[in-house]
């Protein structure tokens, strides 16, 4: 009690990739003509992001996100937004499960390269309330894809 | 100050040691912990005690009974109330607000009229009114909070011009703390023509409550804030107001004479009572209500006091946290946010080092949205913390800025 050395866990949790993507996320905004837009908040804690794509010929042409929340939540939503961008829907829908399976721990999906910086993220793991956060962006892609 | 360390032993959940992480619990605003004589009062009663109430024909029922109906009276003197008759236990706040809400306000609320809440108001009590206004086409009316976070008196005197059929008000705000000068605002109410209901829920376990004295109309408390079980609470009103109001659940224990198209109803506080009550949750608050008396109100809002003026210290040291609520008339509730850093992130590293803090909008957004911010973290203590707790509180945040880059760590 009473130290102020932070825990490995914690360490891995806030490296310096993570905090970069939640102080100066990549793709923020808005899309001026998006095919899908979808809303998703988590009524728990309050994240929210409102998340467009450019789907043509079943392909994420662009893509864009507004949010507000936790640095887990923002993160992943940044980071995301990079990997989906020009990707076939198939493949975007294959690196949400990905994600999911890397959440629960999965080992093997943490040393997927397909999931770039968003492995970053694998320690999240270790932190079982602060999964949704981190799943917040791919259930939106998932809804948006589906819509 | 009270001697918490010695009073964490009379809570198992806090008291737990061998290779137990120690918890450091500052969430009390949330919900609190229970003393073992609460946990031993539940157990009693089932063991010795248990039958359905108000029906015994034998002398098992009549001790449920006794337990029940002793139970109201132990809440009736707790907060000097206007009769046990005027005691409705209910779930909790959020219950004893819906009650008044739907029962009272069918009865009452017209279109056109007006209901005043506050901008500080728990969302127990504003969706109820809300919902009552849409259905009824009357206004709600929020009284705005000022800077520092007290209620806005010139404000509330404005609302008060329209003439509102009811005022609802926190009596001590769940987010910052504030404690709101109740009495002079009834006055001010009554003399316009208005009901006060007061949320009691962040004041009865904290400081002393005198109804008659405070003089509002509706008086709505949980229990599981004040050490006792969740599931128990109570509405507290002046009997002559409850009488007059149409009931609010239909069913057995509520009734008086039954016919095949209408019935008579019980008298109060029965009337508001339908079917099988929490016996046990009533039992158990009794039981807390015998222990805070014990210590003593004041002791324990004094000990209170004295711990958030220590954690309004401590944090204004640490260089980017900004901390909500009045400099003084304050509970022990402390809300503060702390630069870039989320108030979720802020308490998932607290909880590495046991200390369990609230993140979040605290059922009350729109003050979130008069405070500028989506969130806030929030450290709420009671008679079991002490200042050991502070400072964890105060290493916890050190660390957390140390990780965002804020602060050396």
């Amino acid at each position: 009690m009473g130290t102020s050395r932070p825990e490995p866990a914690l360490v891995a949790l806030y490296q310096d990739l993570i905090l970069d993507h939640y102080r100066r996320p990549r793709n923020q905004g808005a899309l001026e003509h998006p095919t899908h837009s979808v809303a998703l908040t988590n009524p728990l804690c309050g994240d929210e992001i409102d998340l467009d794509l450019e789907v043509q010929d079943d392909v994420i042409q662009d893509v864009r996100f507004r949010g507000r929340g936790c640095s887990i939540s923002q993160a992943a939503a940044s980071m995301m937004t990079q990997v989906v961008k020009a990707r076939p829907r198939s493949d975007a829908l294959a690196l949400a499960e990905r994600m999911t399976a890397m959440m629960h721990g999965d080992a093997g999906a943490a040393a997927d390269r397909a999931l770039g910086d968003l492995r970053a993220l694998a320690g999240v793991a270790k932190f079982p309330v602060r999964v949704k956060c981190a799943l917040l962006p791919w259930n939106a892609l998932k809804d948006a894809l589906k819509s | 100050m009270l001697d918490a360390a010695r009073l964490r032993a009379d809570f198992p959940l806090l008291a737990a040691a061998g290779g137990a992480r120690r918890v450091i619990y500052i969430d009390n605003a949330a919900t609190t912990q229970k003393p073992a004589r609460v946990l031993a009062a539940l157990d009693d009663y089932y063991r010795t005690s248990n039958a359905n109430v108000h029906r015994g024909a034998y002398a098992l029922a009549v001790r449920a009974t006794e337990a029940y109906e002793g139970a109201r009276e132990r809440l009736s003197r707790f907060v000097h109330a206007w009769a046990p008759d005027g005691v409705v236990f209910t779930r909790g706040t959020t219950e004893a607000i819906n009650l008044v809400a739907s029962a009272w306000g069918r009865a009452n609320v017209r279109a056109g009229d007006t209901i005043v809440v506050t901008a500080m108001d728990h969302h127990s009590n504003l969706v109820p009114w809300q919902i009552l206004c849409q259905e009824r086409g009357a206004t709600i009316r929020m009284v705005e909070v000022t800077r520092d976070g007290r209620l806005d008196e010139e404000d509330f005197r404005r609302a008060l011009e329209r003439r509102p059929r009811l005022v609802a008000l926190p009596y001590v705000s769940n987010v910052l703390g504030t404690i709101n000068p109740v009495a002079e605002l009834t006055r001010l109410a009554h003399a316009a023509g208005a009901l006060v209901l007061v949320d009691g829920a962040q004041s009865t376990p904290h400081l002393r409550v005198d109804l008659v004295a405070l003089d509002c109309d509706f008086y709505a408390l949980s229990g599981h804030k004040m050490l006792g079980p969740m599931g128990s609470g109570a509405l507290i009103a002046k009997p002559a107001v409850l009488d007059a109001m149409p009931p609010y659940h239909g069913g057995g224990e509520m009734i008086k004479r039954v016919w095949d198209d209408h019935a008579s109803y019980a008298a109060l506080p029965h009337k508001f009572e339908a079917g099988t009550p929490n016996v046990e949750g009533a039992v158990g608050l009794a039981a807390a209500i015998d222990y805070l008396e014990e210590i003593g109100l004041e002791k324990i809002a004094e000990h209170e006091a004295a711990l958030a003026a220590a954690a309004v210290a401590e944090l204004g040291r640490i260089e980017g946290i900004t901390v909500f609520g009045p400099q003084d008339h304050r509970a022990g509730v402390v809300s503060f946010v702390y630069g870039d850093i989320h108030p979720h992130d802020l308490a998932t590293i607290l909880d590495q080092d046991g200390v369990c803090i609230r993140a979040g909008h605290h059922c009350a957004q729109p003050l979130m949205r008069r405070l500028g911010v989506p969130a806030t973290a929030r450290a709420s203590f009671y008679l079991y913390n002490d200042l050991s707790d502070v400072s964890a509180l105060a290493a916890g945040l050190v660390k957390a800025g140390g990780l965002f880059g804020h602060v050396p760590a």
